[in-house]
Formats: structure tokens, sequence, C-alpha cells
């Protein structure tokens, strides 16, 4: 973190280093203020920062317009909580089934949609969420369309000591490091090897598959870790809201984490938790003062679009970001 | 460099938000009413907020002897936005009581956020079978009636026609599930089809030609609000009226669907608690001052609704404002001390009403529309439900 | 299953595909010629529905309020195109994908404000009951009045596009802009029209099936999806490929949900096998779609030459 703090330079340095000192002190914070109603706001932003950083991660440095996303986050949530609604409880055990889980879909849904370019992968990720989608709807001993309601959390036990998600404030930190972990992976992995072949892939894979890259293989390794990620924020989503339905696989939810990504800016470290964090604020706070926030809304992104074309990190960094073309 | 923008956006942002915090005072009722505002079934949830804020205004704004506040939100039919909006209402709003769910699916996804901080519900609507049995909680009040009860009444009334075959169709959800329960629990005679549809689903050719086929002499169903208007127009444009009696539970059948699908409506047969013309005083009344206000013929979401104010009226009352002694507050719910406008009222061990139920026929209310009329006999007399044995209550 | 069950769930499922070919037509032509992804082609179909109701309720005509509906959302359309769309053909998909979301927010609210978040439309009232079509098969008459509809459409289309000089213009746009433009077609006219076009074919299809669904803020967002498939199989930018691409969705899903619910009811208990039945019917459209992309990738009739 530092490595890169360097890298950026002073002033960029030190709001990094304020943003992280907030997101830590936040909970206290809140508290203090008699505000502690808006900790499950920030649990949200920061699980949504994380499905749309691993997003990102396919997308803006993958060159992989994939609409199917959500699927990924849906299936690390719904195997999570199918699992503590069948009386299993360990936190451990949720995260691996969920690596395991998305990883395999990952790995069938990459393999073949990968095969495809442009709209027609785009078309194919797609269709591979929606039948997901539907099947959560027909299987009613999980809830169906109605939704599973999952009283229990995860439960991690650390050398004598027990962590449960239950508690707001373990969630937020837990998500909090996730968060943290993925963001440094993500910038040690822009500059290494594999993320200059990325690049290089993403930005003529013609050229690169030329040059001699196994372009099919390096492109299904970045979406089956991208998939891995998303699994881990739907896991903890669920832990945060007790309750998953099918909507989460829905392709207005995959739509939703692909607004977050080009709104704070595609292939940048802090797109994905920039963009989650101005939709949701953006939607918090014009819901409470109008009923017809998302209105102004879509009129914040069509700005964002028109006229910031590199996303909000783009507009604060002035310049092209390392990293993108 | 423009991070300081983004900066004072962000700051901005945040006083926003800290502009949004009311001031919590003490010696009110605060009440959070969630309820589905917006969608084609937005009629239930309207209906419920109006009867109970009626009741307040009535009341001189006060429930109990305590100014009330009302806070009323719309969860747009999605079980996630209400969860979104009880937690606002519990946690930050710090409400006495929640209130007002139309659809039983909703209520189950946002319910653990009021049991979880200890907060009463007041169930206006939504009775799911889970929470009168085995899942029954002593902050859970319901005040309408059991889900299956208005179909167990509906049954009996089927037995009472000689009626042998019936093809049954609700939503795939829970109420659904529970209506055609009860209704099987009841009739005697032969079910030819059991079609579970998708809530909220509203083209319904594929399941029309269905029962078609089947060749019933009488559909059952249970779709409320909008599900339940396009159904009986489709009906009725498939010719199926002719040939099959359509029996209906109270929610199909009331004022909301009247008015949408007009003449075809006229002498079918429902089933309620509750029916526009009865005559004790609390409903002459209420009937009379809703017309006034609203300008049109209450429904039984719109009695349930007033019920629910009446209810929480009494409890305040009889612990004399002090909100803070939870324990007594549920002890004076459940005696139920208030005159409601079905006639008698009380709860069973499970917190559920025992009650009478009716069976009603749709005709002319004199002035060239049609209404809800009862017949005076109950079709099902201090019934309560089928559940109660398995919840660990017992009084 | 008795045949006169199949038929009527056919005609059934003739009239689903009908209408989303509506939405496919207008849709497939945008992609085709202007290379744009539009995803607020659903909110033009929810404009049109909520301008019919409107006018229908204004006028006291089912026709008038319908004609006037398609005129307007057509002007609407055409509208967009100019002031905004038009910014977009230049940029990169997810540009487009993000602005045309943007749009979305924007309409869905925007309705909202003006016409609250439902309005009532029925069916005229000539046509509220049924037709007699065989001994024992009985059909709305309103549903007949959408499978009129949709063919006349169709046909008029296809004529349009195969027949006249206009046509001809967007085949070539749709199989290839840079030449086109270089032949001398006035592209900027071109694209305006063919936007209000697929405008106005999306408030046929909105006007027609409001008395059936519901005409509400949203309606668009499921409908779009589907669209979008039927063109992806169909081959994007022609429009034969819409229509033989809706009517095979639109078999698929409606046959798929009542013979599966039929087969599953054998060995499921009712609500699983209601739930199953459409849900599995929905993944055939898409294993379909998927099939399809395997075996001819560009679709089953690519209008790229």
């Amino acid at each position: 973190m530092l490595s890169a703090a360097r890298r950026l330079g002073g002033a960029q340095a030190s709001a990094m280093l304020g943003a992280a000192l907030l997101a830590l002190a936040l909970p206290f914070v809140l508290r203090a203020l008699g505000l502690d109603f808006y900790q499950s706001l920030a649990s949200r932003i920061v699980v949504y920062a994380i499905a749309a950083t691993s997003l990102n991660l396919v997308l803006g440095y993958g060159g992989l317009v994939s609409f199917g996303h959500a699927a990924f986050v849906g299936l690390g949530a719904y195997t999570t909580g199918i699992l503590i609604a069948e009386g299993l409880q360990s936190g451990t055990l949720h995260l691996a089934a969920t690596l395991v889980v998305t990883a395999a879909f990952a790995l069938v849904i990459g393999g073949i949609s990968l095969r495809t370019r442009g709209v027609y992968f785009i078309m194919i990720t797609l269709a591979f969420a929606q039948m997901l989608f539907y099947f959560a709807n027909s299987v009613k001993g999980y809830g169906g369309d109605e939704g599973l309601n999952v009283r229990a959390r995860s439960l991690f036990s650390l050398g004598g000591w027990l962590l449960d998600l239950k508690n707001p404030l373990a969630l937020y930190y837990v998500a909090l490091a996730v968060l943290a972990v993925s963001l440094m992976a993500l910038a040690r992995f822009v500059p290494s090897r594999f993320g200059r072949a990325m690049l290089a892939i993403r930005d003529d894979d013609v050229r690169a598959e030329a040059i001699g890259f196994a372009t099919y293989r390096y492109k299904l390794v970045m979406f089956v870790v991208a998939g891995m990620l998303g699994g881990v924020a739907g896991a903890l989503s669920v832990n945060l809201q007790g309750y998953v339905s099918p909507n989460v696989l829905h392709w207005t939810q995959s739509g939703t984490l692909m607004v977050m990504v080009i709104l704070g800016g595609v292939a940048t470290v802090w797109g994905g938790l920039m963009g989650a964090a101005v939709l949701l604020l953006l939607q918090e706070v014009l819901g409470s003062h109008t009923e017809h926030g998302e209105f102004w809304t879509g009129w914040v992104l069509l700005a964002v679009v028109l006229f910031a074309r590199r996303g909000l990190v783009g507009l604060m960094l002035g310049r092209p970001s390392k990293g993108a073309a | 460099m423009k991070s300081p923008t983004v900066a004072a956006a962000v700051a901005a942002l945040l006083a926003g938000w800290l502009g949004v915090l009311p001031a919590h005072a003490a010696d009110k009722v605060k009440v959070g009413f969630v309820s589905t505002l917006s969608g084609p079934s937005s009629a239930l949830g309207v209906d419920i907020r109006d009867g109970f804020l009626l009741a307040v205004k009535l009341n001189g704004g006060k429930l109990g002897n305590l100014p009330a506040e009302v806070l009323v939100s719309d969860d747009q039919f999605k079980p996630d936005v209400a969860k979104q909006l009880f937690e606002k209402n519990i946690k930050r709003d710090k409400v006495d009581f929640m209130t007002g769910v139309v659809f039983s699916n909703i209520m189950l996804a946002a319910l653990p956020e009021a049991l979880d901080a200890g907060t009463i519900y007041i169930s206006p609507n939504a009775a799911p079978s889970s929470m009168a049995g085995k899942d029954c909680n002593p902050l859970f009040f319901a005040v309408s009636w059991p889900n299956d009860a208005y179909h167990e009444a509906a049954g009996q009334y089927a037995n009472t026609r000689d009626l042998k075959s019936v093809y049954l169709v609700a939503p795939n959800y829970q109420a659904g599930k529970d209506s055609l329960a009860g209704f099987k629990r009841t009739f005697k005679g032969q079910v030819v089809g059991e079609n579970y549809t998708k809530l909220g689903q509203l083209d319904y050719a594929a399941e029309l030609a269905e029962i078609r086929a089947a060749r019933p002499q009488a559909v059952y169903i249970f779709l409320p609000g909008g599900m339940g208007i396009n159904f009986i127009k489709q009906y009725v444009g498939a010719g199926l009226g002719k040939d099959t009696t359509l029996l209906l539970p109270g929610f199909s059948a009331d004022q909301d669907v009247i008015n949408p699908v007009g003449a075809a409506m006229a002498g079918l047969f429902n089933t309620a608690h509750w029916s526009p013309d009865f005559t004790n005083l609390a409903n002459v009344k209420f009937v009379a001052e809703f017309q006034k206000e609203y300008k049109r013929v209450p429904t039984l979401y719109a009695s349930q609704g007033y019920d629910a104010a009446l209810l929480i009226d009494a409890a305040v009352r009889d612990t004399k404002g002090k909100l803070e002694d939870q324990a007594a507050v549920k002890k004076a719910l459940k005696a139920a001390r208030f005159e409601s406008v079905r006639g008698p009222f009380k709860f069973n061990t499970n917190q559920y009403p025992i009650q009478n139920y009716y069976v009603r026929t749709i005709g002319n209310d004199g002035k060239g529309g049609l209404v809800n009329k009862s017949f005076n006999e109950p079709i099902l007399k201090n019934h309560g439900d089928a559940y109660v044995q398995s919840c660990a209550m017992k009084g | 299953m008795s045949g006169l069950l199949l038929l009527e769930q056919a005609l059934n499922g003739l009239q689903f595909g009908l209408m989303l070919f509506l939405l496919a037509a207008g849709l497939t032509l945008v992609f085709g010629v202007m290379d744009m992804i539009n995803l607020a082609h659903g909110s033009l179909y929810m404009v049109g529905a909520f301008l019919a109701a409107w006018l229908v309720a204004l006028t006291g005509s089912f026709v008038l309020g319908a004609i006037g509906a398609v005129i307007l959302t057509a002007l609407f359309g055409m509208a967009l195109e100019m002031v905004l769309l038009r910014t977009l053909y230049a940029r990169d998909h997810l540009s487009q994908v993000l602005a045309t979301y943007a749009l979305i927010l924007i309409l869905n609210e925007g309705v909202k404000m003006i016409f609250g978040n439902d309005l009532p439309l029925s069916a005229p009232a000539a046509l509220a009951g049924p037709v007699e079509l065989l001994p024992g098969l009985m059909y709305p008459a309103y549903r007949l009045l959408i499978l009129g509809v949709g063919l006349a459409i169709a046909l008029l289309l296809w004529l349009l596009v195969q027949k006249t000089r206009l046509g001809a213009l967007v085949r070539a746009g749709a199989s290839n802009r840079t030449m086109a433009t270089a032949m001398g077609t006035n592209i900027t006219r071109l694209f305006t029209l063919v936007f209000g076009v697929g405008a106005a074919l999306c408030a046929v299809a909105g006007a027609l099936l409001g008395p059936l669904l519901a005409v509400q803020v949203g309606m668009g967002e499921n409908i779009l999806i589907l669209a979008f498939v039927v063109i992806v199989i169909g081959g994007i930018g022609s429009i034969r490929g819409a229509l033989v691409g809706a009517l095979l969705v639109g078999a698929i899903d409606t046959l798929g949900r009542t013979v599966l619910q039929h087969v599953l009811r054998e060995f499921l208990p009712p609500q699983w096998a209601s739930a199953a039945g459409p849900a599995f019917a929905s993944v055939a459209v898409y294993v379909f779609m998927a099939a399809v992309l395997a075996l001819k990738p560009q679709g089953l009739f690519p209008a790229r030459g």
C-alpha cells in the first residue's frame, strides 16, 4: 500500500490515507454522532465495493463485458444462506464452499462464454445469469421467489475467540478487511507480468495471440478469480441482510454493478469502491429528501457518461491513471 | 487538481444526510407504517393506510392519550425494500410499534428486523400459518384474520351449495399455499386442479385454458389486488363465466375489485369477516366517516387498518401511556379492549383473532353501483385457526 | 393434454411472440443500423403504454388513444435521438450501457412524476367477451385483435424493408454502415427515422398489452431482456430474424410452461410443479439461445453480409 502511495504522489497518498483512517474509525464516529442506523449502509457500501471491484477486474482490466456477474454474487449468497439454513454456521465452511461453488460455475460459464466475442459474449453471460435466476425461482424448498430468510450468521473461531457476523461491527471490519486485501492485490496485480499481459490482451487480443500469449487461458483465469471474489461479496451480503432472494441474480443487479464500475472508473483500482460509495450514497441522500431520488441519480449518471469519460476516479486523477490505455 | 471538488461533494452528501435526522421526543406514540403503496396492488396498502390514519384523525390525532406520529413509507411490493424501511423506522426513528404490510412474503422478510430489535408488530393484514403455529412470537399480533380463514369459510360455503368439483388457483407464496390448504380443509368435494401462479402475474391466458380443459363445476381463486382484477376480467373474456361458478374470498370481491371489473361481478358470492353493511355502532361510524373523508366505500383492508389503530389506541390508553413497560403494553394488546368494526373481537392464545366469518354477495347499492351485502348467519362461528396447537404461547 | 387445450395454448404463444416481435423489431434495427445498445428501449414501451392509457381515458376511445400514443411516442423517440442518443453512436458499448441505464431511471421516475405509478387501461368493451373459433374453443376477442394487429404489422414491416427504397437504405445501413454513408445516404436522418419507427412499434405493443398486463412504472425491464434474446437468436439487424426469433421464443415459453407443468405435476407437489414449470420454460429459452449461438454465432438470419 505504501509503495502504491509513493507511486501516486503526495496529495493522492494523503487522500488515500485519510480514506483508510475514516473507514477504520467510521463505526465509532457514527455511534458518537448517534447515527448508528447508518452502520448497515456503510457495510452495504463495503460489500458492494467488493462486488464492483471484482467486476472491474474482469471488465476493466480484462476487457470482458460480463453482463452476468450478479450470478457469482448470488451464488455466494445462496451457498452461504443455504448452509446457514441447514444449521451449518461455520464461517470457514461458508468461505470454502463459496469459493469452490463460484470457481466451478465460473469455470463452466467462462469456459463456454469466452469462446464468443463482442455482444455475443455479453448475451451469453447474461443468459447464464438468467438461467440461475430462474432456477433459484423454482427451488421452493429454499424459498423460491419468496426468498430465504436466515436468522443466524457465519461464525468464525480464531484461536478461542468467536467472531459472529451477526454483530454489525464484526461484519463491517471483516468486509473492510476483504476489501482492503482485494484492493491491495489489485494494485500489485496491475503492474505485474500477468497484469501487463492481461492489458495487452484486452487492448488487442489478436495481436497478443500472435505474440504468443495463451489469451483464452489468461481470460479464463481472470474470469474465475473475479467470480470467486464476487461470491465472497455475496456471502458477506447474506450475512448483512439476513435474507437472499432470486433478485440478487437478476440482470438489473448485474447492470447496477456495471454502473458502479463505469461510474467509479473502469480499469482503476479504486473505481469499484468509488462507484459503489457514490451510487449508494446518492440513492440514500436523494431518497430521503425526495420520493423521486432515482430521477436525479439518473441525471448524475448521464452527466458522468457525457462529461467524465474515465469515471469519477479518472476525474480525480486528472490524467490517465497507470494501467488504463 | 480535482479531488477537492470531489471531497466537497462528499462533504455535502454527508451534510445532506445529517439534515435528515428527526429529533426523538418522548411523550408521543411513534408508529412505523410500511405498506404497498404503488403498483397494481397498491389499492390494498392505500386502504389500510387510509383506515389507520382515519382512526387517528377521529381520535384527535392521538393514540391513547398521547399525540401520534405515523411514519408512512412504500415497500413497492419488494421484500428487500420493506426490510430497509423497517430497519430505518426501528433504528433511526425509534418507533414504538411497526405495522402496515399487506403481503405475507414481504412481511416475513421484514419481520425479523422488528422481532430481533424487540419492537411490537401489529399486522393489519398478513397473518401466515407459520406465525400462528410454530413460529408464534409474543411481539406479533394479527388484527385481521388467520390467512386460512376466509378460505375455510369458502370451502364450507361450497359444501352448502353442494358443489362437487372445484379448480383452485392461488399465487405461489406462503399466503397462497395457506389459502388453498384452508379451502381443502373444509371442502368435501373433489379438487380437479390446483394451480399456483407467479406472485404478481397479470396474464392468465395459460391458466384459463387449463381450467376450460378441466371442466370443473366451480373455480375458487385467491388472487388479491391487481391479480384478481385481471383474472376476473380475463375469465369473463374467455367465456368461462357461463358454465362455471366463480367462488371468491372477500379480498377478490371487495370494492377495489368491483370498481375496475364492473358489472361482471354482480351476483358473485364471497366470504369475509366484515362487510360494509354491518350494523354495529363502530362500523356505522367508520363507514360513514370513511365515505365522507375519502369519497369511496371502504374495503375490508380499510376496516383492518382502522381496527389496528383502535387496538393500539386501546393498549396505549390501558397502560396510561407508559410505553417503556413493554410487558404491560403486550398484556393490554392481548386484552384487546376496543370496539371493533367487525363486532366482538378477541385474541386466541397465539395472538390471532377468534371471530365469525360471513358469506357476502355483490348487489346493487341503490345508486347505480355495486356493493357487498352480507348474510346475517355466519358460515363459521367463533372460528380460530388450525395451527394454534403448535404455538408455544399458552395464554 | 387435449388437442383443444394445446391449440388454445398455441394461440397464446403466438400472441406473446407477436408482441415480443414488435419490441424486438425496433431493437434490432437500432442495434443493427446504429450499433447502439439501447437499454431504454423497454422504457419507450412503458411510455407508449402510459400515453395510451392517458389518451384513452381522455378521449374515451381505445382506437384514438392507441393511435395517439403511437404518434406521440414516435415523436418522443425521435426527439430523444436527436437531443441525446446521437452523441452516443461514436462511444463504446459500455458508455452506451451506462447512458441508457441512466435514461431508464430518468424515464421511470419522470413517468411516475407526471402520471403516477400506474394507470388503468381496459380493453374496448366490444371486445370484452369470447369468440367461438371452433366448437368447444372459445378464445378472447381482444387477444384475437392482438394477433391480427401483430400479423398486420409484421406484414407491413416486411413490405417496408423488402420492397421500399427506405427499406433498402435501412438494410444497407445494417449490413455495412460505412459503405452506405459512402454511397450518399443521409445517415443522420435515416437514424432518426429508424429510431422513431422503433419507438412507434414499442408504443403499439404497450397500448395492446396494457389491458392484459398492467400499465405501471418499470414494466419495460421485464420484457427488455427477452427482446435482446430474440434479436440475438434472430440475428442483429434482421427484421425477418426478429420475427422468427420472437415466434420461437413465444412458442418455447408458453408451450414449455404448460406442457412442463403437466409433466411435473405427476411427481411433484403442486406448489413445486407450478414454480418449476415456468422456471424451466424460461431456462429453455436461454438454453435455446446458447444453442443457436453455438451453431450459428451470427444468429439465424444475420444481416451483416
